[in-house]
């Protein structure tokens, strides 16, 4: 293969030798395994985009009931406060936490969303690049590029780790997730390859441990906030690798550490409900009540 | 290894919320269908584990409904399939159920056919949207559905095999992974070929009249964004 890559290294090499973005060098490869053209590769991720904005927009408006009802109507109510007030992280923050709360409503209630890399954490991706690609003025090929870019680190982190959280808790969704979302808003505003992949391991870096203990074993809570925490994540650690900060460790050596501690996670704390805030007493309240007999 | 692509990362589109208990529960609706040829006169659908537990919040019996009617799982009909199946009159009936030491999330189909006739399978929904099925008929076995695959039910001699794969050859079928099982020695067989190249039409009917052993024969081929 031309444009293979396993690792994060390998993929800097591509960049290098070819002189091409992350995004461009993940479009290549993708040609190259789908024997598609180009342009056909584009447009499934053009469709992926689109589906993306339609969930990103509509819990901004309408007040979505999850199928659990533990979630609805946040995405509406922080873009309300958002637009008629002075907040405390800004605007960019709060429109990009807006449109994941968004995403992840129209995902509990049974709608249309783009696992990325997984349906529990497929708000991040979307907050994120659309609204870098909002602020930094974007074109939509531009946004394209940037989920491809995306979609490369998904890739790394898949081939030497995991995104489930079954195996590796929450660190392997959302961080995931955050990870993939900071090096496409690298690229999108101009940064190298190599600042990406800063920014990629700083996003995976800030999440190391964090579990996954769903609610009832439901896909809205804490999922909701957790994409939340990974859009501010995404953006911050986007910004400090475009200044110039790097990661003390390189992005390659994160997603290893991010593997074992996510084998060493006791099942407890793997998707499982059996842990965390899952089995707090209001935790425990609300699983009883969803699953009551009579229900 | 499995070679990913940038749309299993980016991807798939499907209807919320979960990819294991939704998406991968749609799929595996789909695959007794496909199975099942679509003659399903009343169907059980048995859920174990994790899947008995959090079916309602995750919409896992509207997602098996789907699959089962042929909504694959990007369509927002999803949502509406029990609606869906009793206005057009299918017949299911859901019930929990014990399947022993098996994946948390797996479901069990026992399929009412036309002419007396009644089918069963098993299968686990293993994550990300990916199946395994496990149990045809009461024999165990191992298919996940990536690649178009071929299931035969013959008669364990000497010589079925071959003639299969040299039809399969004459066909221009160039085999990837393949496994035989069996309950004991002479009796029912089944053969799982999963193969890189999609089957003629009529390759069930083909095995089934012109090789003797083969009682029956399934093909099960995914297309890219169907149920």
């Amino acid at each position: 293969m031309d444009y293979g890559f396993e690792n994060g290294k390998e993929l800097l090499d591509l960049c290098r030798t070819r002189k091409k973005t992350i995004g461009q060098i993940m479009a290549l490869r993708e040609m190259e395994i789908s024997e598609k053209t180009i342009e056909a590769v584009r447009n499934t991720m053009k469709e992926k985009l689109q589906i993306m904005n339609a969930a990103a927009k509509k819990g901004l408006d309408i007040e979505m009931k999850s199928v659990g009802g533990l979630i609805g109507g946040e995405a509406r109510k922080l873009n309300a406060w958002n637009e008629k007030n002075t907040t405390l992280s800004g605007n960019t923050i709060n429109k990009a936490v807006a449109r994941a709360l968004s995403v992840m409503e129209v995902n509990a209630s049974m709608g249309r969303i783009v696992a990325a890399p997984t349906a529990g954490s497929c708000g991040i991706i979307p907050g994120v690049v659309l609204t870098a690609g909002e602020r930094l003025g974007s074109t939509e090929d531009e946004l394209v590029e940037g989920l491809f870019a995306a979609s490369a680190i998904g890739l790394i982190v898949v081939q030497n780790a995991t995104v489930s959280g079954a195996e590796g808790g929450c660190q392997a969704e959302t961080g995931t997730a955050a990870a993939m979302a900071s090096a496409a808003a690298v690229q999108m505003a101009g940064g190298s390859p190599v600042m990406s992949l800063h920014a990629a391991a700083m996003a995976l870096k800030n999440v190391l441990g964090l579990i996954c203990d769903p609610i009832a074993g439901l896909v809205e809570s804490p999922c909701q906030k957790r994409n939340a925490l990974g859009v501010a994540n995404a953006m911050v650690s986007a910004d400090m690798a475009l200044s110039g900060i790097e990661s003390v460790i390189p992005f390659d050596e994160v997603v290893e550490a991010m593997y074992k501690v996510g084998k060493a996670l006791p099942i407890a704390f793997r998707e499982t409900a059996m842990g965390g805030l899952a089995t707090t007493p209001t935790g425990i309240a609300i699983s009883k009540k969803l699953y009551s007999p009579e229900k | 290894m499995k070679q990913y692509s940038a749309f299993d990362i980016i991807g798939p589109d499907m209807i919320g919320p979960s990819s294991s208990h939704t998406a991968g529960a749609n799929r595996l609706g789909a695959l007794a269908r496909k199975i099942a040829r679509g003659d399903m006169i009343k169907t059980t659908i048995q859920l174990h584990g994790s899947f008995a537990k959090t079916f309602r919040g995750h919409g896992t019996d509207r997602a098996i409904v789907a699959g089962l009617m042929g909504i694959p799982a990007s369509d927002e009909r999803l949502k509406d399939a029990l609606k869906l199946a009793d206005a057009s009159g299918f017949s299911y009936d859901f019930a929990k159920a014990d399947l022993g030491n098996v994946h948390p999330n797996t479901v069990k189909f026992i399929i009412d056919q036309s002419g007396g006739k009644s089918i069963q399978i098993t299968g686990a929904s293993i994550g990300g949207g990916n199946i395994e099925m496990t149990e045809l008929d009461g024999l165990k076995l191992k298919l996940t559905g990536e690649y178009p695959t071929l299931i035969t039910r013959h008669r364990d001699y000497p010589g079925v095999i071959s003639k299969v794969t040299g039809l399969l050859a004459d066909h221009g079928v160039n085999i990837a992974f393949m496994s035989v099982y069996r309950h004991s020695k002479g009796e029912d067989a089944f053969m799982v070929i999963e193969a890189d190249d999609c089957f003629d039409e009529g390759i069930e009917e083909t095995l089934r009249s012109q090789i003797e052993g083969v009682n029956d024969a399934y093909a099960i081929v995914f297309m890219d964004g169907e149920a």
